[in-house]
């Protein structure tokens, strides 16, 4: 059972990247596709990003301790997008001029928080086995809150791309102040109950 | 709505037999913005004169144009007597600056992603939410430091000027770029018609706001302070690269490329040819401009194609020609003023365009 839903939840994360692949292969994505595939692959990559930080507060809220088992798929798959959403720029915006990323990450406000993100989530993926786990014991978990900075830096990301219509933005925005403030509360609530526990003693 | 005054304009248009050819002024003398305004009547008569000996020449040759719009795509007149206009039109010749040589941009494609955003956000919304957009009746407002200021119906704006293609590049400040087959008049032809004096230093555009037939003037998520402002100095609009079109591949403009009437500067990056005009105002000061006032570090009022002034979002010095594949190298090089740099550099002349980007 438990291996028919983690083959359900990995054939799920992998379609929208074969749909792109078909866009792409079928040239369906317009008169200018690297554009349109950057833009899609990012989202993706965002999409996974929340879906990732949805994991633990699901479980806190209906009790079902089987999620947490799905979270690091989940999370490398939010790299795997990543990975394609950086390739589709580095090949398509950028025409594989090596040079001018330097020059990018440097300048473009938008593409230094995007890049930092990336890199996060790139750390966080080169440390997700277990045996990394056992060998970092308290700084994994430190590590591994960056994805809270990963999402900020993220939508920040979003919005400096935009031009002038926020309506998109103000949705994903709100899955990460949900998300980020479900945490946050907790976090109070958690502190504020050692506390009263510890006046009670 | 329609208080523009026929009388008035048909006086301003004289006869083509009351000109002899001794008075057609020659085109470098427009450069010179003084004495472009004590001969400003007579060039556009001049210009009336020879497009109309060229327009009857072209009568007998309608299909030399470079390129025209798919048959299951041509477009009805929006009324009857824009037929006989693009009936006659003088095709784009075989050399720069009025042709580039380049592969140009399918119709399907430059109909059908665009920036209007009056129409929505996405390159696609233009031309899937302007189905309810009427381009008829159209006058256009014409205001400012001029003698003949007043609300013009379209056909009388139109009347006088014979109709040309002209294929020019046109880049994006979002780093794409297409080449597309224009069909229009001069913008100084227009603009000398109604005699700006001498007060005008700038041209300032606007467009239509419908909130009936445009989704995005209506979004409650946009930060344009419509309507869409832009402007010219007037040296740059009586360049004569600057282009009113009403057209494109030999057709109507559809509503996503800015019907009935917009222009076209093809040297600057493309917010600033403005669509769907229905007021030009001739100002003494340098006019607000909708990007500029929006996000002024990243929007010049120039916005010159400049692939050494860098933008915060999009490089430059690059561009995507599209239509492009995933298949096909599309990013090439962006070039000084669009590649119109002979035409139009001398207007910056001493300017840094560094500091006036």
């Amino acid at each position: 059972m438990q291996k028919a839903i983690k083959s359900a939840i990995f054939v799920a994360c992998v379609v929208p990247s074969i749909y792109l692949f078909y866009l792409v292969w079928t040239n369906n994505l317009g008169p200018d596709p690297g554009e349109a595939l950057a833009k899609e692959s990012g989202e993706w990559t965002f999409r996974f990003l929340l879906a990732t930080l949805a994991v633990s507060p699901t479980q806190q809220i209906t009790g079902w301790r089987i999620t947490n088992r799905y979270r690091r798929m989940i999370g490398l798959f939010c790299l795997y997008y990543a990975c394609l959403h950086f390739l589709v720029y580095l090949m398509f915006l950028l025409g594989f001029r090596w040079y001018t990323l330097y020059e990018e990450i440097l300048e473009r406000p938008y593409i230094t928080v995007g890049f930092s993100a990336f890199l996060i989530l790139v750390a966080l993926g080169v440390t997700s086995p277990k045996s990394m786990l056992r060998k970092m014991g308290k700084n994994w978990k430190r590590l591994h809150r960056f994805i809270y900075l990963a999402a900020l830096l993220a939508m920040v990301h979003m919005i400096w791309i935009l031009r002038s219509d926020f309506g998109e933005a103000l949705i994903y925005g709100l899955f990460v102040v949900l998300l980020l403030g479900f945490r946050l509360v907790y976090f109070i609530r958690k502190k504020s109950a050692r506390f009263f526990a510890r006046q009670s003693v | 709505m329609l208080n523009y005054n026929r009388e008035s304009l048909a006086m301003l248009i004289k006869k083509p037999s009351d000109i002899k050819p001794s008075e057609i002024t020659p085109e470098s003398v427009y450069r010179n913005r003084r004495q472009f305004m004590a001969e400003a009547g007579t060039l556009a008569l001049g210009a009336t004169l020879a497009g109309g000996f060229t327009g009857a020449a072209m009568a007998q040759d309608g299909d030399a144009l470079k390129a025209r719009a798919p048959m299951s795509l041509k477009r009805s007149a929006p009324a009857e007597w824009w037929e006989p206009k693009f009936a006659s039109i003088q095709p784009a010749p075989d050399s720069e600056p009025f042709y580039t040589g380049e592969s140009l941009t399918p119709y399907e494609d430059v109909t059908r992603y665009n920036n209007f955003y009056e129409f929505g956000m996405d390159k696609g919304d233009p031309s899937r939410n302007s189905g309810q957009f009427e381009v008829d009746p159209w006058s256009v407002e014409i205001a400012g430091e001029c003698d003949r200021p007043g609300t013009y119906a379209l056909e009388d704006i139109l009347k006088p000027h014979d109709l040309e293609e002209r294929v020019y590049r046109l880049r994006c400040v979002e780093a794409w770029s297409m080449v597309i087959p224009w069909i229009g008049f001069p913008l100084a032809d227009l603009l000398k018609r109604f005699e700006p004096n001498s007060r005008a230093r700038y041209v300032e555009f606007q467009t239509v706001v419908d909130r009936d037939s445009m989704p995005g003037v209506r979004s409650p998520f946009s930060i344009i302070d419509w309507p869409y402002q832009e402007g010219l100095r007037i040296d740059e609009a009586m360049n004569p690269l600057a282009f009113m079109a009403v057209g494109l591949y030999g057709d109507y403009l559809p509503p996503q490329n800015g019907a009935p009437i917009r222009l076209v500067v093809p040297w600057k990056y493309g917010f600033k040819s403005i669509k769907s005009i229905v007021r030009i105002n001739f100002v003494e000061e340098q006019p607000s401009t909708s990007w500029n006032d929006l996000q002024p570090s990243e929007y010049g009022f120039f916005a010159n194609v400049n692939p050494n002034v860098h933008h915060p979002r999009w490089r430059q010095d690059t561009e995507r020609r599209l239509p492009h594949t995933l298949f096909s190298r599309p990013i090439i090089d962006t070039r000084m003023f669009n590649g119109y740099g002979e035409q139009v550099a001398h207007l910056y002349d001493g300017m840094d365009l560094a500091r006036y980007y």
